[in-house]
């Protein structure tokens, strides 16, 4: 065993860790501090029970006092419109295609909003996630107006009784505030449309991306009302430890995770297995 | 924001150290505690912060330092110094084959900025060193991302080599030099697939597209929103490839890019060039003094 104590060495290299998955140094010295009283109180020896209070602590500043299911919000009866938003690059239409396949394989009739009509082949990247999963995409020529393509989305959607209508929309930097506005106008279009929706408004993040994803997490939910974060790109070496502080600090639940670039490539949230994995390498080392 | 208050908070410190009218080494200890920070919440890797606090803290308590009329102001001067030292000189320059064509070949994680980088140096290749690049398709994998490249080189009116996503990409690149040197193109940029730096098959990719083009420039494209993984992808990828140089992209964002910091350090890599936008004229050369002052929040 590595660890024969839990002595400041131990808490010292936790530290690191944590660190080192983009936690946040707020965080992880707030997590420090409550672990050191709790072992003291409960006269702890063990490293390995240490553990279990780790991941509960962390599971804790996750929740901040409130439970939360990473279930979307479906509507019962009638189109449930979901809304896509988030910076460059992140794996907003990848992550349209993985849903638009999971709901279409429980049977729902899905469409895709081609709201990205900006950025060079985006059209025809949502047109290619549409044919392979087998969903019909709504679009208009590149340059044209998003909000445009929401309300002709909005109608077909309406029209073909759609059971679910995924709007991708073009990445943007939170600090573009003409960008952001554009945003807005989008949402407003859904919100005209349809009272109640946008029923769920999807932050993806990256998790290579470090402590600039709680000024994201802050922006977009200003501008859009954020409901949910799908945290892409968990395949890597990234731990995307950015995303308790999102949780603790904005109470944005996380709600998917993305593990690749396939449809099947999506799994739910578990808040409890995420939270093992930030500092199993260390739990695995004292073993 | 998260970052606010930091560049006051390390003068505040400065301040308090001023008017003491003495510094001891117990001051250049807090202070050192704030510039940790400052460079922990820009992202920059924790060990790179460590060594480079270290560095710092021993240059600082020298008496020169302690014993000038500014003492605080100086450590200010000495940290942003050691970070632009560690950056690197300002290297934007492309590397010219006197066998042409140079072959530029494109690489880094998924969504990074590769193609869209591609585009950027091209158009600088013939605006400012009057170039005529060949622009290659060789990412079979990403949905549409061919028609990505195509649309940029409409754009550019920049030719586009393409063999559909039928054919591997070292094929691609195979026939894409045959083609550049018929046409009598005198650069070749080969836009590759994001992939993950431990993913062995995709890597092995590369490394073969490397043997048979042999490239003059291996660019590793990067966002500069990258947290504490940017080295482990780096060194990564530059253990793999070899690179020789790096393109921080989405800089025209609010972050504090600490990720360059990293990068130089374990790679020793010189950054290249930064993007500044979605928009093909937005690549510049990269500035080290900016970048110190940006990490810092000064
Ligand atoms: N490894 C991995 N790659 C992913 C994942 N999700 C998306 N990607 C890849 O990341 C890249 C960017 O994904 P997109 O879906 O185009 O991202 P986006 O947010 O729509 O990008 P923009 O529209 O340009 O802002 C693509 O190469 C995707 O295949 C994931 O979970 N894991
Ligand atoms: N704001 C901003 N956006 C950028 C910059 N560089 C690239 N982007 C955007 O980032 C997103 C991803 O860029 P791509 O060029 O598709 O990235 P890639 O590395 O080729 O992605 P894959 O091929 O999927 O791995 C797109 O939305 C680009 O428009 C930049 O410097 N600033
Ligand atoms: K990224
Ligand atoms: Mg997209
Ligand atoms: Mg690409």
């Amino acid at each position: 065993a590595r660890y024969r104590k839990v002595d400041e060495d131990f808490f010292e290299e936790l530290e690191e860790i944590l660190i080192q998955a983009d936690v946040g140094f707020d965080t992880v010295m707030q997590l420090i501090d409550e672990l050191k009283m709790e072992v003291k109180r409960r006269n702890i020896q063990d490293p390995r029970e240490v553990q279990s209070v780790i991941s509960e602590k962390l599971v804790d500043i996750y929740n901040a006092g409130e439970e939360q299911s990473s279930k979307l919000n479906i509507q019962q009866d009638g189109l449930t419109v979901i809304l896509f938003v988030g910076v460059n690059g992140v794996g907003k239409t990848t992550t349209i295609g993985k849903l638009g396949h999971k709901f279409k394989s429980e049977g729902k009739k899905v469409l895709m909003a081609a709201g990205d009509t900006f950025r060079a082949g985006a059209i025809e990247q949502l047109e290619v996630w549409g044919e392979r999963v087998g969903v019909e995409v709504i679009k208009q020529a590149e340059g044209s107006d998003p909000a445009a393509v929401m309300y002709d989305a909005i109608q077909a959607a309406k029209s073909r009784h759609a059971d679910i209508l995924l709007c991708d929309t073009a990445g943007r930097l939170q600090n573009k505030v003409n960008l952001m506005k554009e945003l807005e106008k989008v949402k407003r279009v859904i919100e005209r449309e349809i009272p109640g929706a946008p029923h769920e408004v999807i932050l993806v993040l990256d998790a290579t991306t470090g402590q600039n994803a709680l000024i994201q997490a802050k922006t977009f939910k200003e501008a859009t009302n954020v409901s949910g974060i799908v945290l892409s790109k968990l395949d890597g070496t990234a731990k995307g430890g950015i995303v308790l502080a999102i949780r603790n600090e904005l109470k944005i639940p996380v709600k998917f995770v993305g593990l690749g670039e396939k449809m099947d490539d999506l799994q739910e949230f578990d808040a409890e297995k995420y939270v093992y994995g930030l500092f199993a390498d260390q739990v695995e080392k004292s073993e | 924001m998260a970052f606010e208050g930091l560049a006051d908070r390390l003068q505040n410190t400065i301040q308090k150290i001023r008017g003491k009218g003495k510094v001891t080494e117990a001051d250049v200890k807090e202070m050192m505690r704030e510039v940790r920070l400052a460079l922990l919440e820009a992202d920059v890797n924790f060990k790179v912060v460590k060594d480079f606090v270290k560095k710092v803290s021993e240059r600082a308590v020298g008496q020169e330092v302690l014993k000038s009329l500014t003492p605080g102001q100086q450590i200010i001067k000495i940290v942003n110094e050691e970070l632009t030292e560690l950056m690197g000189g300002e290297q934007s320059k492309i590397a010219a084959s006197n066998r042409p064509p140079t072959v530029i070949m494109m690489v880094g994680l998924q969504g990074a900025g590769k193609t869209t980088t591609t585009g950027k140096l091209s158009l600088l290749l013939r605006k400012k060193y009057n170039r005529n690049p060949l622009l290659v398709a060789a990412d079979i994998y990403r949905p549409a991302a061919i028609k990505q490249l195509q649309t940029l080189g409409k754009q550019l009116d920049m030719p586009v080599f393409s063999l559909g996503d039928q054919v591997s990409p070292v094929e691609i690149a195979k026939q894409a030099i045959l083609k550049a040197k018929e046409d009598h193109h005198d650069y070749v940029l080969i836009d590759t697939a994001g992939r993950l730096h431990v993913d062995e098959a995709l890597m092995d990719e590369l490394k073969d597209i490397k043997e048979l083009t042999k490239p003059d420039e291996i660019f590793l494209v990067v966002d500069a929103m990258t947290g504490q993984d940017a080295v482990n992808v780096a060194q990564s990828f530059n253990e793999q490839l070899g690179l020789t140089g790096v393109v921080l992209t989405k800089l025209d964002g609010d972050t504090r890019g600490g990720a360059a910091l990293s990068i130089r350090a374990v790679t020793q890599t010189p950054i290249k060039f930064v993007g500044l936008g979605e928009k093909m004229d937005a690549l510049e050369p990269f500035h080290p003094e900016r970048m110190a002052s940006r990490i810092l929040g000064m």
